[in-house]
């Protein structure tokens, strides 16, 4: 139950400004401006625009200042400002095949059309802290290869390349393309269709993605999976408005895609394949693109007949958890005044213990 | 009757080459489009038809990256559209939310679309063409020095 209460403006509004000097730091040393964020805490700006579910990486810099690099209260903030946008409408389904590649690795095939690059990744590091970071360091020079004249060699999906043999299950598309459902527009009702699922994955918390995903892994709803591809780098996008009634281009984003590759048995009348899970997300997000691929395709458990019970396979567990923002919304409500529920409480309690200590006492006079 | 105007500016290459136009103008930066439209010269009267502003387009993408549509999160835009002395109008939608770039891609958009000044549009953003494509030949040449040349070793037991 819910009473409204009156005081504590002046303790707000001191607490609000107390917490804009804390967030300034010591005045001694240089503020940091959104700027700098974006370019050099690039990944934080990623994964609040994968989570906030918004591509805006000005927007999301800015957003993790103000929240003093609390990714969950900067994801929070920008959900919020897209509520006060309007909606011009949804872009041309983006085609990751025409992407400006800055990373493509396939843990599956070795030598495959367009060639693995490693791009800047973290993976092969040693880990180790490095303190020329903090002492200012020349950096290295920037690497260069010689490009050969000439078109480069295309890049197609690694799930494409097994194709004829039909060796890998193909995605399906219908003749009369519908626009895709939307979470954000209609709320979700259970089973939800894959379309929903990966848009709620999407905008997923990573850490929860992961840990279902790593639960996959340990034998909670087992998948087998094979990394068939990651790439990552700029796609362009396009979106119909209504004025010109032709394709416009937007400009480019960054996004991560991941291809996972799954062992599969075969069920009734589908033989033994290679079946697959989708990740698809805003930024240079890697960890959540294939923790995401791994519970797309754990979802999938009913759909191909092998259903065990286990936390990834529940739709309803995982969809109605992965984000953060109801999760924090829900959570941290707590800690708002229960004074009357808890009143409430208190007296109940107080009752049953005079209801306990009653019956006790003909015991006790036994 | 817009409508009908539309139709007819939006036979295939007039189509193909406007977008292209397009496509120069959202990856330009603010001050590469004021530097073509101080190229283009003095320019008639603008007239704002809807004030520039930020809205938000939802970015689909595939399942399976070729199945059905998805929708993966939204995107800030920005948009304008403007009308350059009585001709026709000018549009512009971009990423991000840089109005006044927008603004100056819809004046663009429109002076485009004017058959006597299309060639002077075209030269006016021609460095901004140059640019990308030597920024993105650039990336691509150090996106390339992380090729991984996979060699097999041989085993001498045979």
């Amino acid at each position: 139950m819910y009473v409204a209460v009156k005081g504590g403006e002046a303790a707000i509004d001191n607490a609000h400004a107390l917490l804009a000097h804390r967030r300034r730091g010591d005045p001694a040393v240089p503020e940091v401006a959104p700027a700098q964020i974006a370019q050099q805490l690039t990944l934080a700006t990623d994964r609040v625009m994968a989570e906030g579910s918004l591509y805006d990486p000005g927007l999301a810099a800015l957003a993790v200042k103000q929240a003093r690099g609390d990714l969950v209260e900067a994801v929070f903030l920008v959900r919020a400002f897209r509520t006060t946008l309007p909606r011009l409408g949804q872009s041309v389904p983006v085609d990751t095949s025409a992407m400006a590649i800055e990373r493509r690795i396939s843990a599956t095939y070795k030598d495959l059309p367009g060639g693995q690059v490693l791009g800047p990744t973290f993976d092969y590091t040693h880990r180790l802290i490095d303190f020329l970071l903090e002492a200012g360091a020349e950096l290295p020079p920037l690497p260069q290869a010689d490009m050969k004249a000439g078109a480069p060699e295309p890049s197609p999906r690694v799930t494409d390349l097994l194709g004829g043999e039909s060796l890998i299950e193909r995605e399906t598309r219908p003749d009369d393309e519908a626009p895709a459902p939307d979470i954000t527009r209609d709320p979700v009702s259970f089973p939800a269709s894959r379309a929903e699922r990966l848009q709620m994955l999407a905008r997923g918390d990573e850490g929860f993605l992961l840990a279902l995903g790593y639960s996959t892994q340990r034998g909670f709803g087992r998948t087998h999976p094979f990394v068939g591809e990651i790439r990552f780098g700029e796609v362009p996008v396009e979106f119909v408005p209504e004025e010109v009634g032709f394709a416009v281009p937007l400009g480019s984003m960054r996004v991560t895609e991941c291809q996972m590759v799954n062992q599969f048995h075969g069920a009734g009348d589908a033989p033994p394949q290679f079946t697959r899970g989708y990740g698809l997300v805003f930024g240079q997000c890697e960890r959540k693109a294939m923790a995401m691929s791994l519970v797309d395709r754990a979802l999938r458990a009913r759909e191909l007949g092998e259903y065990s019970g286990a936390p990834a396979q529940d739709e309803e567990f995982v969809l109605s958890h992965c984000d953060n923002v109801q999760a924090t919304g829900f959570v941290e409500h707590l800690k708002l005044p229960h004074y009357v529920d808890f009143q409430a409480e208190l007296d109940l309690v107080r009752q049953l213990r005079r209801e306990h200590e009653a019956r006790r006492a003909p015991e006790a006079a036994e | 009757m817009i409508e009908a105007e539309n139709d007819k500016r939006n036979s295939g290459d007039n189509v193909a080459a406007r977008q292209r136009m397009m496509a120069l103008c959202a990856g330009a930066s603010v001050a590469d489009l004021d530097a073509a439209l101080v190229a283009l010269g003095p320019l008639p009267a603008v007239v704002d038809l809807r004030l520039p502003d930020v809205g938000l387009v939802m970015v689909q993408g595939r399942a399976g990256g070729d199945g059905a549509p998805f929708n993966v999160g939204e995107a800030t835009v920005a948009r304008a559209a403007v009308q350059v002395a009585d001709g026709p109008t000018g549009f512009a939608w971009h990423l991000g939310r840089d109005v006044a770039k927008a603004r100056l891609a819809a004046i663009i958009d429109a002076l485009w679309q004017d058959e006597a000044r299309r060639a002077g549009v075209e030269a006016a953003l021609a460095p901004v063409d140059e640019r990308l494509a030597a920024d993105a030949a650039a990336r691509a040449a150090q996106t390339a020095a992380t090729r991984v040349d996979f060699f097999t070793m041989v085993r001498g037991e045979d």
